[in-house]
């Protein structure tokens, strides 16, 4: 019954912590290297999209197979730079970068109205047609003072989240505790 | 770790009294409960949780409110520490439907997917189908001088001598066995009542042998299980060795899943032992079968029914999780043992991890290794509840019954209770649950589209 956690050195904890800019405390990274080792089912060293989707409150989110393009064959520095996004410690403007690199699939700093239609896409399923979406996001995207064709970039993405209009204080910070992990996940905006 | 497991309650009991008494502005409450529960027992102290409970219905909801602030100040606390009352994750993931639902739709709300990923991540970091999984592996205790020399000396008892004089207590059991079973089996032609009598009180004694083998302190509760027609008794699953207590007592006839690669109940030990293992349990009135034959399910079905329907019989029992659990939760309970239209009577068994961690985790380790874990511990202890038999109210359904049924023994083995099939295990949860998401998500831009 070895502890997994023992094969972390100092050095090693520090250069993850760096990696993801001090957003976890060395304890939060011990934590994680645990959950890290009992994800990566093969030992590996890297967690594969099948191993993700072997955990069943992950695979039924709708949002899942977007995610799995940013998360298949992580390492374990690339895992916490990932997880890095949900820390309390990361500022809002890096959680936002967070957001519009899960819209910009093809990574090139715009995000066009596919790219958001996409998005809606997987939120909503066959709950709504695709009529309805596209009328729905141009109705938003024309009332914010955009066109079906503008070019969304992260300056964009700042300025229409409630961080950059009036703070609302009502239900956008959601924690969210996990038992392993000691620490609140404070969820974007 | 080491706490017994009515330490363990009373902590579950004391976390209970502390939401519903303090948080619910009932102080009075709770000094009340903490005055005079000591002379109670541990069947008591539970169902006087259950009272409270029952007697302060608004106090839950405004006591996990204050829990999660409660555990911001709990940061600090090693993650290693396992707490029996800390929250199962679906309850605090946020859902897309927390947000204001009658706010005129804007930009910023379509691209904000926050809720979306922070359950992602929450998922990711740490979710309660995993846990389910997780063996618990003994916390040291012999990290200071003075004891650590008494650990060694546990180590050398433990292998040295109660391993060997085990080991020697189960071969002698496996020949007295043997040496009744074999002539009863196969001379006995004639006196099939008899034969079967002789058979079951052997493969008990057998069973108790396995049980002496590692010291089991079991503490049956409630009456006996009887023998009689249309009753079948289902069981939490923790490992292969509930079967063994179980049948210490009774002679119950199990149903055994086969599935290509892992097996889940008693199969393995059945590769083990082949034959020998067979014969054995086929003498009680087991039965097997094949989960990817769908021909395979109905012969089974069509078995239980008529096995469930003999007057002669042993009791039938099913563990309806399908899969080891690590006995801190529970999970889904198959709907085939409560469509059966009889008596359905829950058995809950609690392990007590004092000594061991009796969950077989199957991935892990063989069946075979997992029993000598037992062998070289201290003791197995653990507590077995025979429960009141339970019948399908009028325009309940299966599924609700097989609810009903795992609430029973979730509350009186202290377990948690996860909305997850075991199976998902070897498979992917359907797109049922996704699309649920995906409707409320639906309507609420729908919804909030619509307000002008």
């Amino acid at each position: 019954m070895g502890n997994t956690s023992s094969m972390l050195t100092q050095y090693d904890i520090e250069e993850v912590q760096e990696h993801c800019n001090h957003a976890f405390s060395q304890q939060e990274i011990v934590s994680l290297y645990q959950r890290f080792c009992q994800l990566d089912r093969n030992g590996g060293g890297f967690i594969s999209a099948d191993e993700f989707m072997s955990v069943p409150e992950f695979a039924v989110n709708p949002l899942s197979q977007r995610l799995l393009r940013m998360l298949d064959g992580l390492n374990f520095k690339e895992f916490v730079a990932f997880l890095s996004a949900f820390s309390s410690r990361t500022s809002l403007q890096q959680k936002i970068e967070f957001i519009f690199k899960v819209y910009d699939s093809d990574c090139n700093g715009k995000v066009t109205f596919d790219d958001v239609l996409g998005v809606l896409r997987d939120l909503t399923g066959s709950f709504m047609s695709e009529q309805q979406r596209e009328k729905s996001l141009t109705h938003v995207l024309k009332e914010a003072g955009y066109t079906k064709d503008s070019m969304l970039d992260l300056n964009d993405f700042v300025k229409n989240s409630y961080y950059g209009s009036v703070p609302i204080s009502y239900g956008h910070k959601y924690f969210c505790w996990t038992r392993e992990f000691g620490c609140p996940f404070v969820g974007f905006m | 770790m080491m706490k017994s497991a009515a330490d363990t309650c009373l902590d579950l009991f004391d976390a209970h009294a502390m939401r519903a008494g303090l948080f619910a502005r009932a102080s009075q409450e709770k000094n009340k409960i903490n005055g005079d529960f000591s002379h109670l027992s541990l069947e008591d102290r539970t169902r006087f949780d259950a009272l409270v409970a029952l007697r302060l219905p608004h106090s839950a909801a405004l006591g996990d409110q204050l829990r999660w602030s409660a555990m911001a100040a709990e940061l600090g606390s090693p993650a290693s520490e396992i707490d029996p009352d800390r929250p199962i994750i679906e309850e605090y993931l946020p859902r897309e439907s927390i947000q204001e639902p009658n706010e005129k739709l804007h930009l910023r709300d379509l691209l904000d997917i926050s809720p979306a990923l922070t359950e992602a991540a929450g998922a990711i970091v740490d979710d309660s189908f995993t846990r389910c999984f997780k063996s618990n592996p003994p916390e040291p205790w012999n990290w200071n001088i003075y004891l650590f020399p008494l650990w060694c000396l546990g180590v050398v008892i433990r292998y040295g001598i109660l391993f060997p004089v085990r080991v020697a207590i189960l071969t002698i059991g496996w020949i007295v066995f043997w040496s009744a079973f074999l002539p009863v089996h196969f001379l006995m032609t004639g006196h099939d009542k008899l034969k079967h009598k002789i058979e079951r009180k052997l493969v008990e004694m057998m069973c108790s042998v396995f049980v002496a083998s590692w010291t089991g302190v079991v503490k049956y509760h409630g009456p006996r299980p009887s023998m009689r027609p249309q009753q079948v008794f289902v069981a939490n699953h923790t490992s292969m060795i509930d079967f063994i207590i179980l049948e210490q007592m009774t002679a119950f006839a199990v149903i055994m899943q086969k599935h290509p690669g892992w097996v889940v109940c008693l199969t393995s030990f059945d590769c083990d032992l082949g034959f020998i293992q067979k014969t054995i349990l086929e003498s009680v009135g087991c039965i097997w079968f094949n989960r990817t034959e769908a021909k395979d399910r109905e012969i089974v079905a069509r078995k239980i029914r008529e096995h469930v329907h003999g007057v002669d019989n042993n009791p039938l029992l099913i563990f309806p999780e399908g899969t080891c659990v690590n006995n801190h939760y529970t999970v889904m309970f198959k709907k085939g043992a409560f469509e059966l239209g009889c008596a359905v009577c829950p058995v809950a068994i609690k392990y007590n991890k004092i000594f061991v961690d009796a969950f077989w985790n199957s991935r892990k380790q063989s069946f075979t290794m997992h029993l000598v874990q037992l062998m070289t511990s201290w003791a197995v202890v653990c507590d077995v509840w025979y429960l009141e038999p339970q019948f399908l109210k009028p325009g309940e359904s299966p599924i609700e019954f097989a609810e009903r049924v795992r609430d029973i023994i979730s509350v009186r083995a202290g377990l948690k209770k996860v909305p997850w099939d075991g199976y998902l295990k070897y498979s992917r949860p359907s797109p049922k649950h996704t699309e649920r998401k995906q409707q409320i998500f639906a309507e609420s831009v729908l919804r909030r589209l619509e307000e002008k």
